[in-house]
């Protein structure tokens, strides 16, 4: 049974890398039209270095995705103290308004966005990305660091204070470096969320300004060649790097001694 | 435990040895709270409400055609017929995704819960879980390569029948599902195996102690006992599957089209806005009707 249990997984993994593992060989095939024998080659990863318009969006992808991650994480930290250290009215329907940007297809938000930002004059471009990456990835960022709280206990900071120190600078000096591990983890998992995301890019994005999800599905759309192959790998190892980093700070499902 | 603090602080109060002015604890709770919830407001909730005011519209407001205030963008599905046809193409499919990422997805958490231990048991875990933060959109393009004529799967076939001809089903719905499992796939096999590890191993011991076989041990504690997990895992699919329009876009084909489809057109190719607002929240009515349905079981998850 157990062994019969295993191979069952080995074959769902199977089933789930099979495709990454051929795009990613397709990336190193000399045929443009992906054809058979394969013949190794390193030309599409040559041809890239000349493609100005995906690198262009490769960069504005990682920008975006940097800055989404630095504001998201700063304000969904903050957000995350005061839902899990403080005691107010209307704390579950604030828990609740978390849930939208997560649970809403993004399809929809997307359109929303469109419709509002045309209609506010907000426009669409840049600035219109990073606002609705900042909104995807803010709940996120909440859910990660509160479970980061759940894990160190109130008393410290309370200790901290009856010895003489100022709530802020408690905080400072206690909680905020044990929430260390949380916070990077929380940045790592934004950065993920803001790299990775295309259909909200796809609506907010102007034709001077692209990520590069969205140059992609263009670019799939228009018939594909191997230097999407090539771009493509390069992104899943990025956002799979980001993910093996994350996994190595917040630990899930660990409640060790922070104590 | 969160209440201890603000406690601590009013009962230890101007006896305490701080010294300078503090500010009233909810001029620092609304500090703390504003940025965020300001961000979510002007980025989320002003969006909706707007384009909900944009679905009763008669045209979009962008040319110099008289707006009127209208019901008759909801009325799409009684004027247009085959978008009847089209949304019942979205239920179906989200229907088939959502039943084999159940099954397949349940027994992998069956697997990995019982017959995989320690390091072992993480790695896989984390094998499982890393596609799913890898972008979707290139997971989808990869299944292209696989599927297409005198893709990777012809020429597996090849190997073993030369003279068979293609198996290629890019641009069918089959294909559409495929890729939907695949990118669903390890949601279900989370909020599975967390229902799953929290079941106490004495209880399979007793069952089959007592002579039940596996499937009774599958079928009468297992699939119950994780039901929370599994009902999850299916809202959690559903949901995104129904609004997908990049899926049917790259795998489907012609054959692709969704009420994602339909939507996106309006907003990109159409310049029907109304019309796309108006099936957006259409679609969102579906999709919160599911959360409410279920929200019972959902809340329950979350805490597990």
């Amino acid at each position: 049974m157990t062994y019969l249990g295993r191979a069952y997984l080995f074959a769902m993994l199977f089933f789930l890398y099979t495709p990454i593992v051929v795009m990613m060989a397709m990336g190193f095939n000399e045929s443009s039209l992906y054809e058979m024998p394969f013949s190794f080659s390193t030309k599409w990863y040559e041809a890239l270095y000349q493609n100005t318009p995906l690198l262009t969006s490769g960069m504005n992808s990682i920008i975006i995705a940097i800055i989404t991650a630095v504001i998201a994480t700063s304000l969904g930290t903050m957000a995350a103290v005061a839902l899990e250290r403080r005691t107010f009215r209307g704390k579950s329907l604030l828990q609740l308004l978390l849930l939208p940007p997560i649970a809403i297809p993004w399809l929809i938000t997307g359109t929303a966005m469109l419709v509002f930002f045309y209609w506010s004059g907000i426009g669409r471009g840049m600035h219109a990305l990073l606002i609705g990456h900042v909104a995807l990835a803010i709940p996120y960022v909440v859910l990660v660091v509160g479970t980061g709280f759940k894990t160190i206990r109130a008393d410290l900071e309370e200790a901290a204070m009856s010895l003489g120190s100022t709530p802020v600078h408690a905080f400072f000096a206690v909680t905020l470096p044990l929430l260390y591990p949380s916070i990077i983890g929380a940045a790592l998992f934004a950065f993920a969320v803001s790299l990775d995301q295309f259909v909200i890019s796809y609506f907010l994005a102007t034709p001077g300004y692209t990520t590069l999800p969205v140059q992609i599905y263009s670019a799939i759309r228009k018939g594909f060649t191997p230097e999407i192959n090539a771009i493509s790998t390069l992104l899943l190892l990025g956002s799979m790097g980001a993910i093996l980093i994350f996994a190595r700070f917040a630990k899930p499902g660990d409640v060790s001694d922070k104590r | 435990m969160p209440s201890d603090l603000t406690t601590n602080t009013a009962v230890r109060g101007p006896s305490g040895p701080r010294t300078g002015w503090t500010p009233p604890q909810w001029v620092a709770t609304t500090a703390l709270l504003m940025p965020t919830y300001a961000w979510l407001t002007l980025a989320v909730l002003l969006p909706l409400l707007t384009m909900f005011c944009f679905s009763f519209l008669s045209a979009t407001p962008m040319g110099k055609a008289p707006i009127v205030f209208t019901l008759k963008q909801y009325r799409a599905f009684i004027d247009q017929p085959y978008l009847l046809n089209i949304g019942w193409t979205s239920l179906v499919i989200g229907f088939w995704t959502t039943l084999l990422c159940a099954v397949f997805g349940f027994l992998a958490a069956v697997a990995l819960s019982r017959a995989t231990f320690g390091r072992m048991r993480e790695t896989l875990l984390i094998l499982i879980l890393l596609p799913f933060w890898t972008n979707g959109l290139v997971r989808v393009f990869s299944w292209t390569m696989v599927l297409r004529e005198n893709g990777f799967l012809d020429n597996l076939l090849h190997l073993v029948a030369p003279d068979a001809g293609s198996i290629s089903f890019l641009y069918t719905r089959y294909a559409v599902v495929l890729g939907l499992v695949h990118g669903y796939l390890p949601y279900m096999i989370l909020t599975c195996y967390i229902a799953l590890i929290t079941i106490d191993d004495a209880i399979i011991e007793a069952a089959v102690s007592l002579g039940a076989r596996w499937w009774t041990v599958l079928f009468k504690i297992l699939v119950p006992m994780a039901a929370p997990g599994l009902i999850s895992g299916c809202v959690l699919i559903f949901v995104p599957v129904i609004g997908s329009f990049m899926e049917p876009r790259i795998l489907g084909g012609k054959v692709g089209v969704t009420m994602g489809t339909v939507i996106e057109d309006q907003f990109t190719q159409a310049f029907n806005w109304p019309l796309g607002a108006a099936l957006s929240f259409t679609l969102l009515a579906v999709v919160l009707a599911i959360f409410a349905t279920f929200s019972g079981v959902l809340k329950r998850g979350a805490a597990a």
